[in-house]
């Protein structure tokens, strides 16, 4: 078990070191570039070379590339240029990596809440109206564009009733004493409870349109699993010894079911992100995503490098993580 | 469907491997009357066949010229006014004063081909990459595979986004190709995975001992008996491929000439303004909804009816 971890994690280094070289030379035969981006259409030819080599893009590039790798060593991931001049790669990060966490912890949590008990639900009443139900929910679930549920969300909820916020983390009038980042418990642990409530409304319409697709498809596992159980022998005998329903549903049915859908949850939540760029686009969330985004747009070279290679590397550390958790829980696995 | 992404594109190739000895029925026999039986199937062929006619007839079917802009009197930029629904515009107009049910109709045509083709372009780089690794296996496999697993690494919205950046002008063909790259892997595994579960099979020994050249084996035995999971990945493609492009239209990397409209850029572009004309969101979306559902119906439907385990 520990060889196979050292050799994934070893086969992780090879990967992230793949992609980012593959990342630096990609980036930087995007049209357009961050000089561009910085100085506008009509700057003179000389500033744009002195930003140029400013920023060190005048180098070839596999000086560049080593020269970002030995500074990446020390922490030093180099200045944003267009998400938020001014900052580090690094702070960028550090401030928006919570957000999106908060985020995406939010959107987990709803879209297990709903998916397991629904999906045993449809499960035991299979072929029944319910069950039909939210199985042609589920799939349309799949097929709504997420952004466009977000609008929808948004229009509803915050346009048109004016329950919920429509945009930001933080109502702007409201000065909550910062300590993690993580706003709802920051507010928590200051016990400023209205900085706290108030986060959490922020966050409740972007995590539901996020919540979408993991909800649809932790709904669909969990149905399929507790499906798949229900078939078994071992259930037939726990019910013929004349153990209670109850009983053969927690201990025997359940438990083996829930197997497939723990690791559908930790695949989903590597997933996320992907999901994140466009809804807090959508909702002006200041998060990882958007960064993303906005990061494309100004050709903010270090903030890119930076945040896709962490977002392949948590990507790729929850699938080990997966993996290694399915293999401890099922032993016919460590075999292969 | 459990396991990490690579396990679950893996089980899915050896889940629909045909195995001959099961029963005299052929797999596609025996699938083909499930399939028939199978009310989802049923709704996700109709409407399929729906919008395939739709976009076959809609230049006939459109009342008016979805580029021409018979109502751009009606059009106040200052003040946010669209031409709202009248005689002989049932739907209104759209925000440059075009007959917004002809656009939505001729919609379907660039929808169905942004599907199409970023479909059948995925497919053919999974199928070159897939058989090359699959049926040679050793080094070729390995350096295949670690570029898979790269590509995999990065959540696939995200490679869409940064393979349209690279272009400096983005068309329709960019969010096609971009859409399209991101399916490459997960069909190159998919196949890979399939040919590697057939190597050992007894009706490839069979051939090999009867003194058939690899190429044949290749291409006569194994790659026809691997494209039962492509099938079924391939129609799931469809679905997200439209939904995707969708959404380059919406972070800004689409098509940004609409002469021709494309579902996906027209509720991608009417963004903006859904606040004041939520109508012109709500129709594309729509309609994307109900295709992206067809498609899934179809392709989930046919995931079962291929499942050896299913076999009766």
């Amino acid at each position: 078990m520990l060889r196979y971890v050292v050799r994934r994690l070893l086969q992780l280094v090879v990967v992230i070191l793949v992609l980012s070289l593959l990342l630096f030379a990609w980036l930087r035969s995007l049209p357009g570039g961050p000089v561009s981006a910085l100085l506008g259409e009509r700057a003179t030819e000389e500033s744009r070379r002195a930003l140029t080599a400013q920023l060190g893009l005048d180098q070839p590039i596999f000086v560049q590339y080593f020269r970002f790798l030995g500074r990446a060593l020390s922490g030093d991931f180099g200045n944003s240029t267009g998400v938020a001049p001014g900052s580090t790669a690094m702070e960028v990060f550090s401030q928006r990596f919570p957000a999106t966490i908060e985020l995406s912890v939010l959107a987990i949590i709803i879209a297990v809440l709903l998916g397991i008990p629904l999906g045993y639900l449809a499960a035991r009443r299979r072929g029944g109206w319910f069950d039909n139900l939210s199985v042609i929910g589920s799939l349309i679930g799949v097929a709504v564009p997420v952004f466009f549920l977000a609008f929808l969300l948004k229009y509803l909820f915050a346009v048109q009733l004016g329950w919920l916020p429509s945009a930001g983390r933080q109502t702007s009038g409201i000065d909550a004493t910062r300590v993690t980042g993580f706003f709802v418990l920051d507010g928590i642990m200051t016990q400023e409870w209205d900085a706290a409530l108030d986060a959490l409304l922020h966050l409740i319409l972007p995590a539901m349109a996020l919540a979408t697709i993991p909800f649809a498809v932790i709904f669909r596992i969990t149905r399929a699993a507790v499906l798949d159980v229900l078939d078994e022998d071992y259930v037939r005998t726990a019910e013929s010894k004349g153990l209670t329903t109850p009983v053969v549903r927690r201990r025997h049915v359940l438990r083996n079911a829930m197997l497939p859908v723990v690791t559908t949850i930790g695949l989903q939540t590597g997933a996320l992100l992907a999901g994140a760029v466009l809804t807090e686009r959508v909702f002006g969330y200041p998060g990882v995503g958007e960064a993303l985004a906005i990061g494309f747009e100004r050709r903010d070279y270090p903030v890119l490098q930076l945040l896709i290679i962490i977002a392949a590397m948590v990507y790729v550390l929850v699938n080990l993580l997966v993996d290694v958790s399915y293999a401890l829980i099922d032993p016919r696995i460590r075999t292969r | 469907m459990t396991g990490t992404k690579k396990q679950r594109i893996d089980a899915l190739a050896e889940s629909t491997v045909d195995k001959p000895e099961d029963s005299g029925v052929s797999l596609a026999a025996s699938a083909w009357r499930r399939l028939r039986r199978n009310p989802a199937f049923l709704v996700g062929a109709v409407i399929t066949v729906l919008f395939v006619a739709v976009a076959l007839i809609s230049p006939w079917l459109a009342p008016h010229d979805p580029a021409a802009r018979d109502l751009a009197d009606q059009v106040v930029k200052a003040r946010n006014e669209i031409p709202p629904a009248q005689p002989g515009h049932p739907l209104g107009g759209d925000p440059q004063g075009r007959d917004f049910l002809s656009r939505l109709l001729v919609g379907s045509q660039q929808t169905l081909m942004v599907g199409v083709f970023a479909t059948l372009i995925g497919l053919a780089g999974g199928l070159v990459l897939g058989t090359l690794a699959g049926a040679l296996g050793g080094w070729v496999d390995s350096v295949v595979m670690r570029a898979v697993d790269v590509m995999l690494s990065v959540p696939s919205l995200l490679l869409a986004v940064s393979i349209s950046a690279l272009f400096a002008r983005p068309s329709q063909f960019t969010v096609i190709i971009a859409v399209a790259i991101v399916q490459i892997p997960i069909f190159a595994r998919l196949l890979r995975g399939s040919m590697l579960a057939q190597r050992g099979s007894d009706h490839v020994l069979a051939a090999r001992s009867l003194g058939v050249r690899p190429g044949a084996i290749v291409f006569r035995h194994m790659l026809p008996n691997s494209l039962g999971p492509v099938i079924v990945q391939a129609t799931l493609v469809l679905a997200t491929s439209i939904i995707d492009a969708a959404a380059l239209s919406f972070l800004g990397l689409g098509n940004p000439d609409d002469s021709v409209p494309e579902w996906g850029q027209m509720l991608g572009g009417s963004q903006q303004v859904i606040d004041s004309h939520p109508a012109l969101s709500f129709w594309p979306a729509g309609c994307i909804i109900v295709v992206a559902l067809g498609f899934t119906l179809i392709g989930e439907s046919l995931r079962d009816a291929l499942d050896p385990k299913n076999r009766r």
